[in-house]
């Protein structure tokens, strides 16, 4: 950090955003290349079983469709796992696309129409007529949770004696509650454009979280090594949606390797719904305290959803032994096969659901207890991540309670439910804690200083709307003491240097380390190249001996003393160095995490059950925050999925048909405008020396974890009732 | 969505003329091209009625007003005279849909909304009011959002208009014209319930053409509320929604008019629920009384059961809103 310029911590307006708002970023679907053919995806409308035949001539027959593309005629795919199994792959046996004639859930692609326009494509595809031999299926988590097996998950090992110290409480909760599926939904619909270039290699502008993922993915499944190039400058949104290659991927790809020609395929809204979601789930929470709160035990059991061929798995109930003192803890996850796709992460992805869990019966435990909530969570405050036995690089959770409360206003709280009303009003004030791991993955960077003195950082990660951009030019202006204008980020393209899935939180953390130490790296580069001159005034420096500031390097102790970098590299030419940066040594005798508490109030109507969640205070400690306007657009839009999840959001499935029915953004309802009240973020200052040299932890996931518990336990304080199946419709409070 | 034609009369004679029994006519197409991408309506022409000259309001001779069908949801709701006179309809039309939404559809289109039924949706699964004789899916399916009064055994869909359940309660005339001349409907015979032939959703014959809405003079402007509840604040259709009206002298009820929307194939009235009102000192027993002759031989299904006791709630609050004068 060079100097009082540096835009590193400044609430930096977006440096794509001129492209957004003028329409000239380029997403997915529309890349035009000449020639190009579009195509439409037909879907199972059975949830299990075969396909008998595929009449394809009413659809053949319409002027404008060159191809409909089924298991029958697609070209040659990979038949093992292997080349299926990406960077995100569940346990199993991955879904391949128009590999054969089964069906394992409704809304499976079976065919791809492809013609001239995509109106053609897709009144082709109504015409396509499918003879199934459908068979029994199973979509209902809780009708089958007797086949449940366990989770191929490494849970931290039980603690403690769990069942004879819950036996012998003095209070003791038993707890279940239950959360519905939830799909993405980004605004825009997953999409592929496929580039047939003059030689058969593919150039693929596709809709990911991970251009190599897609690129090495399709390299397997079609045996291509070096022939494919995923290029990916703009997603808008992803969730978690982008970290696997969807469906409409490889199918574009098939239509262009079987044409020869150029294809593109997106997704309708319908079709949204018909990969990865956010599994059902059923949680059973058992809580073991002293009198005054103290934890003494815990056991928490997660079950969830997933499909046949593959055992999707993620964190959820790890945040029971790891957020809390107490020194017993007992671990269990299993799931239910069902014949349904599998489950993908999304937003927070097993935090969301665990910790509303454990942040819902932490409430039911204030209560038994008669403690204020915060005190309680006060009271049972560990800088010790017990699931590790390690202590946290950083955990300003107290600061977060105290800040966040007084924002709120939550020391004029009464505790008793139904206390405060407004006319047809019932207020409650309800709060929880949020966590989120702060990993960091190993990822690389180059660093290029070109003649005109501009700097060109770049990796093959993604900008999935957060911010991406952005920060690793500050990130990159601030290690190199150059203006913002000065220095370009480039991302999304498999060419680029190795970077992670954009997922976790961890994009800042392992691609800004990697962008800091490319940048450092250069910096080296550049000293060299100016003690090529024998007169140098840095001859026998180090790079501890001088400053970059302004566009010049000069001598920490005779500030006059310097030189343009301009003039160095015109001498040198083009200065150019890539970096891998692995996660610190330091780190490893370490937990670390992201935290926050969230305070709600909601305003429930006595008689008509509606709730309206007026007021939201999310204080959130997150180390060293890189851009607190894209940071604070992260847990904003956290909080507001929060309050989705916790009041409207639910894929509802027929399991007569085994199929979600409200597949359209009318009717799976997630927050709209006039459901939002006022949202207030504070960044709790967080000094980290472990997590990497950014001090800066991520904070994509943190801003929902723990939304939904504060809102319920905020429902619970104005109404008196304990609902504990999400979401928290009206007719639950009638 | 299949291949179709186009054509755009000028003259309202000229559309009837054009309509063939697979045409449809378009006008915002707010609901009708959702219909047809999802193949779901599937016309080989459309006939674009935006032109014809169906854009004004104007007063009537008897003190109402005539609303001409082309009139924008939007311009309908915010027309001074509509705010000032009908507030009832302001409301009701305000609590549908989004800006962008209003701004294109129109009156007789929102008329002719179909229902947001998931299966009538999705054309991979049995629907009478899309595939007649197919089945009903909704009856032992999802069915949180469908009818607890009107329903038949073939159907349990509702009607999704707000604005329609405000015109049932202020007793709208439907001016329609076909190839034999103009006729008008009045509201409550202008949609059905679903029977035995739930793909018919009106009485409107084939071809024919909704030109105009006309409101009579008593708009109930003093005390009137729409109540509208729904799963969030803003675009989505109403569980429940109360079109509430009386007319007072001082807190005594000398006339009332109450509409349910959400629970029916269409908006929902029954003359004894406001006749009881008359004479009756406007209070919750009163407004009780309503909501029981109202909602009597209500039933639900497996997830909308509590549609009844929520539409007891509604009733009462929306009445109390009314008797309060709300909407001034």
């Amino acid at each position: 950090m060079n100097s009082s310029t540096s835009p590193f911590g400044k609430p930096l307006a977006r440096v794509d955003g001129p492209l957004k708002v003028t329409g000239q970023a380029h997403y997915a679907g529309e890349f035009h290349v000449p020639g190009l053919l579009y195509g439409s995806v037909v879907n199972s409308s059975i949830a299990r079983g075969r396909i008998v035949s595929i009449d394809a001539s009413a659809a053949e027959a319409v002027p404008g469709v060159v191809l409909v593309l089924t298991h029958q005629n697609r070209p040659p795919i990979a038949s093992y796992d292997e080349p299926y199994e990406d960077d995100d792959a569940a346990d199993g046996s991955p879904f391949r696309p128009l590999f054969n004639d089964r069906i394992l859930y409704s809304g499976q692609p079976i065919a791809l129409v492809v013609a001239e326009n995509l109106e053609l494509a897709r009144h082709a595809g109504s015409l396509v007529r499918v003879e199934y031999a459908a068979e029994p299926h199973h979509t209902d988590l809780l009708s089958e949770l007797e086949t449940m097996h366990k989770a191929p998950a490494e849970l931290p090992s039980p603690r403690g004696d769990v069942d004879g110290v819950l036996r012998g409480a003095m209070l003791r909760l038993d707890l279940e509650y239950s959360t519905p599926v939830e799909h993405h939904n980004p605004m825009e619909p997953h999409a592929s454009t496929v580039h047939y270039l003059p030689d058969g290699k593919l150039e693929i502008y596709d809709k990911t979280q991970g251009v190599q993922n897609c690129m090495r993915y399709l390299e397997g499944v079609f045996g291509m090594e070096g022939q494919i190039r995923i290029l990916s400058p703009f997603v808008g949104g992803a969730f978690g949606s982008g970290l696997r290659p969807q469906y409409q991927l490889p199918l574009a790809v098939m239509a262009a390797l079987k044409l020869k020609r150029s294809v593109r395929v997106t997704l309708k809204r319908q079709q949204m719904f018909t990969f990865g979601y956010r599994p059902r789930t059923v949680q059973r929470i058992a809580i073991g305290a002293a009198p005054n709160g103290q934890l003494e035990a815990i056991s928490h059991q997660a079950i969830g959803q997933t499909s046949r061929f593959e055992d999707f798995t993620e964190h959820e109930v790890e945040w029971s032994g790891m957020l809390y003192e107490c020194p017993n803890v007992k671990l269990d996850y299993q799931l239910v096969a069902l014949d349904v796709y599998t489950p993908l992460d999304m937003r927070a992805p097993g935090a969301t659901i665990g910790v509303y869990a454990l942040e819902c019966a932490m409430d039911e435990l204030a209560y038994a207890a008669a403690i204020d909530p915060v005190a309680l969570r006060m009271r049972n405050f560990t800088a010790h991540n017990g699931n590790e036995d390690k202590p946290y690089s950083s955990k300003e959770l107290r600061q977060c309670y105290e800040q966040g409360a007084e924002r709120f206003g939550w020391s004029r709280r009464s505790m008793e439910p139904r206390s405060m009303r407004d006319g047809h009003q019932l207020i409650g004030w309800g709060m929880a804690t949020g966590v989120w791991e702060a990993m960091q993955m190993p990822a690389s960077a180059k660093a290029c200083l070109e003649p005109d003195g501009r700097l060109v950082v770049s990796s093959a990660t993604s900008d999935i709307g957060t911010g991406t951009y952005t920060v690793m030019t500050q990130i990159a202006a601030d290690t190199m003491g150059l203006p913002m204008e000065q220095v370009e980020f480039r991302l999304g393209d498999s060419n680029l240097s190795q970077a992670p899935l954009e997922g976790g939180s961890f994009t800042v953390s392992s691609v800004g380390s990697a962008v800091q130490q490319a940048c450092q790296a250069l910096q080296q580069k550049i000293l060299d190249a100016a003690q090529q001159s024998p007169v140098s005034p840095f001859t026998g420096v180090t790079l501890d001996g001088v400053v970059f500031d302004g566009g010049r390097m000069q001598l920490k102790d005779r500030p006059d003393t310097a030189v343009e970098l301009t003039q160095i590299v015109a001498v040198s030419g083009v200065l150019e160095v890539e970096v891998k940066a692995e996660p610190g040594k330091q780190r490893e005798n370490y937990a670390s995490a992201t935290h926050s508490a969230v305070f709600v109030e909601v305003r429930v109507d006595e008689s008509l059950g509606t709730v309206k969640v007026s007021r939201v205070v999310s204080a959130v400690a997150a180390g060293r925050v890189v851009n607190p306007k894209t940071a604070a657009n992260q847990i904003m839009g956290g909080v507001v999925w929060g309050v989705g999840q916790a009041l409207q959001e639910e894929t509802q499935i027929d399991h007569t048909l085994g199929r979600y029915m409200n597949h359209n953004l009318s009717e799976y309802h997630i927050p709209v405008n006039a459901d939002i009240g006022e949202i207030d973020v504070i960044f709790v200052e967080e000094k980290d020396e472990i997590v990497n040299a950014l001090g800066s932890k991520g904070v994509g996931e943190i801003g929902i974890v723990g939304v939904a518990a504060a809102v319920a336990n905020a429902i619970y304080h104005a109404t008196g009732k304990r609902i504990r199946d999400l979401p928290i419709t009206l007719d639950k409070l009638l | 969505m299949n291949p179709f034609s186009y054509a755009r009369p000028a003259a309202v004679d000229e559309a009837i003329g054009l309509f063939r029994p697979d045409s449809r006519y378009i006008a915002g197409g707010t609901n009708l091209l959702d219909l047809m991408k999802e193949n779901v309506t599937r016309p080989t022409q459309l006939i674009d009625i935006t032109r014809l000259p169906l854009h004004d309001i104007e007063e009537t001779a008897d003190g109402g007003l005539r609303i001409g069908a082309l009139v924008s949801n939007a311009d309908l709701a915010w027309n001074p005279l509509v705010e000032a006179r009908y507030p009832l309809l302001s409301q009701a039309i305000l609590a549908g849909a989004s800006p962008q939404l209003r701004n294109m559809a129109t009156t007789g289109g929102n008329l002719l909304q179909r229902t947001r039924c998931y299966y009538f949706y999705d054309s991979t699964t049995p629907c009478n009011k899309r595939e007649p004789g197919s089945g009903c899916s909704a009856r032992d399916g999802l069915n949180r959002i469908h009818a607890i009064l009107g329903h038949s055994d073939s159907c349990i869909a509702v009607h999704p208009s707000d604005m329609c359940v405000a015109l049932a309660a202020l007793e709208a005339q439907v001016i329609v014209q076909g190839t034999g001349g103009e006729r008008r409907i009045a509201f409550a015979d202008f949609h059905r319930l679903p029977g035995d032939a739930p793909e018919r959703d009106n009485t409107l014959a084939d071809g024919e053409l909704i030109t105009a809405i006309e409101l009579p003079a008593q708009g109930f402007a003093s005390n009137s509320a729409y109540l509208k509840v729904r799963d969030r604040a803003s675009y989505a259709f109403a569980l429940v929604s109360v079109a509430a009206a009386l007319e007072l002298d001082g807190d005594r009820i000398v006339s009332a008019r109450l509409a349910l929307g959400g629970v029916a194939h269409k908006p929902w009235r029954k003359p004894e629920a406001e006749t009881v009102l008359v004479g009756k000192v406007a209070n919750e027993a009163a407004f009780d009384e309503a909501a029981s002759l109202l909602l009597a031989g209500a039933s639900g299904f497996e997830h909308n059961a509590f549609k009844i006791d929520l539409a007891r709630r509604s009733i009462a609050r929306a009445l109390g809103e009314a008797a309060k004068g709300a909407s001034r």
